[in-house]
C-alpha cells in the first residue's frame, strides 16, 4: 500500500475547507485592476488597500514608474540568468552602490527576494560549528534559514535582552570559541514592536556574536534617512549586518544585505541563494533604485507616523483591544476567537476595506489579528472610511459594545 | 551529581504543567502533536522553560526528533551528561 504524500496535509485542508468558497475566503483575494497604491478593485468593488506594507505608496511614484519604463524599454523583460552568471546588468551593480550610499556601509549584495537574502545569509555565514541565536518572534524567512544552514540554532524569548544574555552565556561556557550570529528585526510585522537594539546587541557582543538586523519592515519608515531602527535608536555601530527588502517601502521586490564586514563579498561566491536563482529583472532594479535615492531624502515618513496614529487612536478610542500602539506604520485589534476573525476580514471586505485576517502561527502569543499596514499615501479621508466601517464592523459582530 | 533519566522527567512533567491544558496524565509515550495538541511554538516555548530549569542549551535542531516527553528527558539527560 503506498502512502499518499499529501495525506500529512489533511488536517489543514479539513481548516481550509471550512472557509467559503469565493469572494469571502481570506486566502484567495484576487485583485482585478489596481487604482493607486491606495485602491484597487476586487470583486467589482472599489476597496480601499489597508493591509498591503505599501508603507511609502511608491509603486505608482512617477519618477520610479518612469526608471523602470525606461529599464524595461533598454534592458528587456528579464536577465534569464544568475548574478554570477549573465544575470549583472549596470542596473545591479548601480542599484548596490545605491545601498552603500544609503547605509554608508562598504558592501552590498542585492538578492531576488528578501526572503532569499534572509536565507542565503543566516544559512550560509553560520557553519556546523557556529551558533545562531534567534529571536522567538522571528519571520519565516529567518526559521528558515536556520533550517537550511548547518549551525546550532537556540531561539530566546522575544525581545528581552537578560534571556539572550542567558543563552549566550550557557553557549560560552560549553563553546568559548564557537561563532555566533544573533539574529533579530528591526520591527516585528505583526503587532509594529521594534528591537530594544541597543541592549540586545550589547549582550550580543559581551559574548563577541555578530549581530543580524532584519529591517524589512523598518527600511523608510525610521531613521533620519530612513535606514532603519537602528539609526533611529543611534545604533548602527553595533550591528554587523543589515538585512531588508524592497517589497514594503520600496514598492517594488527583492532583497538585500549590507555590511562592513571586509571579507563580505565572498558571499557572492559561496551563498547558493544568491548563486542558484535568477537575477532581478532591470526594470525592477531601476525602480528600487530610484526609490531608495527618493526615501533617504523624503519626509513622508512622518506623514506615514501621523497617518499610523491617527487610525490607532482612533481605533483605541472606539473600545477595540489594541494589539498596536500607532508608533509604527502596523494598526492590529486583537479577535478573541478565530472564527469572529474570518467573518471580520469578510464584513471588512464587503464594506471595501482590504486588511490582513492574521492569525496563528504567523502571529505571537497565538492572537488572531485585523491587520492593517498604513501607507503615507493614504488620505485622512481614507483612514476615516476605514475606521468608520472598522465601528460599524465591530457593533455589527458585537465585538464593541 | 548525575540525574537519572526518571528524575529529569519527573521534572520535566512539572515545567510542562502550563502547557497541559487538558491535563492529561503525562508517561514517557506521550506525544506532543497528538496527545497534547500543542503546535511547535508551543513545543519550542516548553523548550525554553526546561533549557532555564536545567541550565542547559537544546538546540532547536531536535526539535523534529522530539516526539514524546520521553525522548525530550533522554535527549536533556544526554546533554547534562555531555
Amino acid at each position: 500500500m503506498t502512502v499518499d504524500l499529501f495525506e500529512k496535509f489533511d488536517s489543514t485542508l479539513d481548516e481550509y475547507n471550512k472557509l467559503p468558497e469565493g469572494e469571502l475566503n481570506p486566502f484567495t483575494v484576487s485583485m482585478d485592476s489596481v487604482i493607486s497604491p491606495t485602491e484597487a478593485i476586487i470583486n467589482g468593488r472599489k476597496t480601499i488597500l489597508a493591509g498591503t506594507n505599501n508603507y511609502m505608496g511608491m509603486t505608482y511614484n512617477a519618477e520610479c514608474l518612469q526608471a523602470a519604463e525606461d529599464a524595461l524599454k533598454n534592458f528587456g523583460t528579464g536577465t534569464t540568468g544568475s548574478r554570477v552568471l549573465n544575470g549583472t546588468y549596470n542596473g545591479h551593480k548601480k542599484l548596490e552602490e545605491t545601498l552603500k550610499d544609503f547605509y554608508e556601509a562598504k558592501h552590498a549584495i542585492v538578492f531576488s527576494t528578501g526572503y532569499q537574502a534572509n536565507l542565503g545569509v543566516i544559512a550560509t555565514i553560520a557553519g556546523p560549528k557556529d551558533y545562531v541565536v534567534i529571536d522567538a518572534d522571528s519571520h519565516a524567512s529567518i526559521y528558515d534559514g536556520c533550517a537550511m544552514g548547518n549551525a546550532t540554532v537556540v531561539r530566546f524569548a522575544h525581545n528581552d535582552p537578560e534571556n539572550l544574555e542567558k543563552r549566550l552565556a550557557r553557549i560560552r561556557k560549553k563553546d568559548p570559541d564557537a561563532g555566533i550570529l544573533v539574529v533579530i528585526e528591526g520591527v516585528y510585522s505583526m503587532l509594529g514592536d521594534q528591537a530594544p537594539i541597543k541592549e540586545l546587541a550589547t549582550a550580543a557582543k559581551n559574548h563577541n556574536a555578530y549581530v543580524l538586523v532584519d529591517e524589512a519592515h523598518s527600511i523608510g519608515v525610521f531613521g533620519k534617512t530612513g535606514r532603519g531602527v537602528a539609526q533611529e535608536q543611534g545604533v548602527e555601530n553595533l550591528v554587523d549586518f543589515t538585512v531588508g527588502t524592497f517589497s514594503k517601502s520600496v514598492g517594488t521586490v527583492g532583497g538585500y544585505c549590507v555590511s562592513n564586514h571586509p571579507k563580505f563579498e565572498a558571499l557572492r561566491l559561496v551563498c547558493r541563494p544568491y548563486v542558484f536563482t535568477a537575477s532581478l529583472p532591470p526594470s525592477v532594479v531601476a525602480s528600487a533604485n530610484k526609490a531608495l535615492e527618493l526615501i533617504k531624502d523624503s519626509n513622508l515618513r512622518v506623514k506615514l507616523l501621523e497617518n499610523s496614529m491617527k487610525l490607532n487612536k482612533g481605533l483605541a478610542n472606539a473600545g477595540f483591544n489594541m494589539g498596536t500602539t500607532g508608533e509604527s506604520p502596523i494598526a492590529a485589534i486583537i479577535i478573541d476567537d478565530k472564527d469572529t476573525a474570518v467573518a471580520y476580514w469578510q464584513n471588512m471586505m464587503l464594506e471595501g476595506v482590504y486588511v490582513n485576517l492574521a492569525v496563528p502561527p504567523a502571529t505571537p502569543n497565538g492572537l488572531n489579528l485585523m491587520r492593517c499596514s498604513l501607507s503615507a499615501a493614504h488620505s485622512f479621508e481614507q483612514i476615516d472610511y476605514m475606521l468608520e466601517r472598522f465601528i460599524k464592523v465591530g457593533k455589527d459582530l458585537g465585538v464593541l459594545s | 551529581m548525575t540525574q537519572t533519566t526518571t528524575e529529569i522527567f519527573d521534572q520535566i512533567c512539572e515545567l510542562m504543567a502550563p502547557f497541559n491544558q487538558k491535563s492529561i496524565d503525562i508517561k514517557t509515550d506521550t506525544t506532543f502533536a497528538t496527545d497534547l495538541e500543542l503546535d511547535s511554538l508551543s513545543v519550542m516555548d516548553m523548550l525554553a522553560a526546561i533549557e532555564d530549569h536545567f541550565d542547559i542549551t537544546v538546540p532547536l535542531n531536535i526539535l523534529p526528533d522530539l516526539e514524546t516527553v520521553g525522548q525530550v528527558a533522554e535527549a536533556v539527560k544526554d546533554i547534562l551528561d555531555e
